[in-house]
């Protein structure tokens, strides 16, 4: 599902941020990206939903090349991938529902198929009881919810999420993190970049660590593959 | 398409202060191109009832026969940019000078031989009242060997072409003018709304809409805007023109407005320039949003 090959990626500055990246992430696996800012590890999602492009090497996600992806084709990957952000990023006109639908709606979902879809997402975040309420009238985690909520309801094959519990409480992260796992537990690949050791530590999952743009520590490495994801 | 005028419709409710700007800014343009056009369709009405006495008379010799005259007088008839021929005799034109120049009403009288000619009057068709086909069609009159001299208002006629020409180029300048001003404020408006609505064009993208899936409300929301605003300036100009016109008996009672057919020139154009504004703002701005 994910295979990056000798990728470099480096900015107009100058700056590199991936250093010969070489790593494979297969469906039904949860892998954990570490390390400090400026590892590297936002870079390596924003290569996943070809926000950026590799300076070299090859990047590919779902099937898709992102080293020659055109930028027509760049929606076509994005359906297949959920996206979720440490600033939840929901419209804050939109109710909880709306927010998911719109998902729906910009990819052309048949509407008679909408509303069903929506219920079926909130009640798997546990949010089906405030489909009508506002961003504002939500909690962090419940925020947060509804954007997993989104990023599901398309099915993708491929959830990212970067730092998706750095601006919640313990016990919305806990509820959060446990959201994901059902996520993974059901087959779908995760991608969740943290810098909350805590929360890698309580998951027997596959840690990748960063460090100036270079893999320095990847626990499947030292593991057999089947003990790793579910 | 439902959501794509649903979104257009919604940036209307999210920002009602810059899309009553923009709508107002569009329609003061266009009411501006709409006032010159109202001047310019009742300059041209005006020219009209000149143009319509443009006339080229074609003296001819005395004693010349009548089957001579009345086979030209078909011949004539028949150039394209004729519309009407009409022969008047010796005896025609001296009781129309008598009837006419008043003053010489006794001069006429004591006359003993007729010095008026006959003569060939020839009115010319609308759209061929220009100064040099009106010329042409005199040289070939000149070309009838019966026929001694030809005269026309040459001066006047060449007057008449260059007001036409002036009040074209007028009009096609200001016109141009406010049409480049009408693009360049909506494509600011729809910047601003661009910039507005930066997050929900990210999330869009994330969540993998396509790039004319995103433009298509925006191009929606230039051409309503184009549209309203087409509509308020017809209002503007309406209002503009009763104001003008003044009550019955007034010296501008004869003043004429848009026809319908023009007033839709003026909306489609209003929509034209909405949609113009939008693809170039969107184009150039939706890439660094």
């Amino acid at each position: 599902m994910i295979r990056f090959s000798h990728v470099y990626k480096s900015y107009p500055n100058g700056a590199l941020a991936l250093k010969d990246l070489s790593f494979t992430a297969n469906k039904g696996e949860f892998v954990f990206l570490t390390g400090h800012s400026g590892a590297g590890k936002s870079t390596i999602l924003k290569l996943l939903y070809a926000e950026q492009q590799p300076t070299s090497g090859e990047a590919r996600v779902s099937g898709y090349n992102v080293s020659t992806l055109k930028r027509d084709e760049v929606p076509k990957l994005r359906r297949r991938l959920g996206i979720v952000f440490q600033d939840f990023r929901l419209l804050e006109d939109r109710t909880a529902a709306e927010n998911i639908a719109f998902a729906l709606e910009v990819t052309g979902a048949r509407r008679d198929t909408i509303a069903a879809r929506v219920m079926r997402v909130l009640t798997q975040v546990g949010l089906s009881a405030k489909s009508r309420a506002y961003p504002r009238e939500l909690s962090g985690g419940e925020q947060q919810r509804v954007a997993i909520a989104r990023a599901l309801v398309n099915d993708p094959a491929i959830l990212i999420a970067d730092e998706p519990t750095g601006n919640l409480d313990e016990r919305a992260t806990r509820g959060v993190f446990q959201l994901l796992r059902d996520i993974n537990a059901g087959g779908t690949l995760v991608v969740m970049a943290t810098h909350d050791l805590d929360l890698v530590r309580q998951a027997p999952y596959r840690i990748i660590e960063l460090r100036e743009g270079s893999l320095v520590y990847d626990s499947l490495a030292d593991e057999p593959a089947s003990e790793v994801g579910s | 398409m439902r959501l794509l005028t649903r979104e257009a419709l919604l940036s209307f409710r999210r920002a009602p202060l810059l899309s009553t700007l923009s709508v107002t800014t569009i329609a003061f343009s266009l009411f501006t191109l709409g006032l010159f056009g109202l001047v310019a369709i009742n300059l041209r009405q005006a020219l009209r009832g000149l143009e319509e006495r443009v006339e080229i008379v074609a003296f001819v010799f005395r004693g010349t026969p009548a089957e001579a005259i009345a086979i030209a007088t078909q011949d004539i008839a028949a150039f394209p940019e004729v519309g009407d021929v009409h022969f008047v005799s010796e005896e025609q034109a001296l009781a129309r000078a008598r009837a006419e120049l008043v003053e010489f009403r006794d001069a006429y009288r004591d006359l003993q031989v007729n010095p008026l000619p006959a003569s060939i009057e020839v009115r010319m068709k609308e759209g061929y009242r220009d100064a040099a086909t009106v010329e042409r069609v005199a040289d070939r009159l000149k070309g009838f060997s019966f026929v001694d001299d030809v005269r026309f208002g040459r001066d006047w006629i060449q007057r008449l072409d260059q007001l036409r020409n002036v009040t074209g180029l007028v009009g096609l300048v200001i016109g141009l003018a406010f049409a480049g001003v009408a693009v360049v404020i909506i494509g600011v408006t729809i910047r601003l709304t661009l910039l507005q609505r930066a997050r929900e064009i990210a999330i869009m993208r994330l969540v993998g809409a396509t790039n004319w899936f995103i433009r298509g409300p925006f191009l929606l929301e230039g051409a309503l805007k184009g549209l309203f605003g087409g509509l308020l300036s017809l209002a503007l100009c309406w209002a503009g023109w009763r104001l003008f016109r003044g009550g019955t008996g007034g010296p501008f009672t004869g003043l004429i407005f848009f026809r319908p057919d023009q007033m839709l020139v003026i909306v489609l154009f209003g929509i034209l320039l909405g949609l113009g504004g939008s693809l170039v703002s969107v184009g150039r701005h939706l890439r660094n949003v």
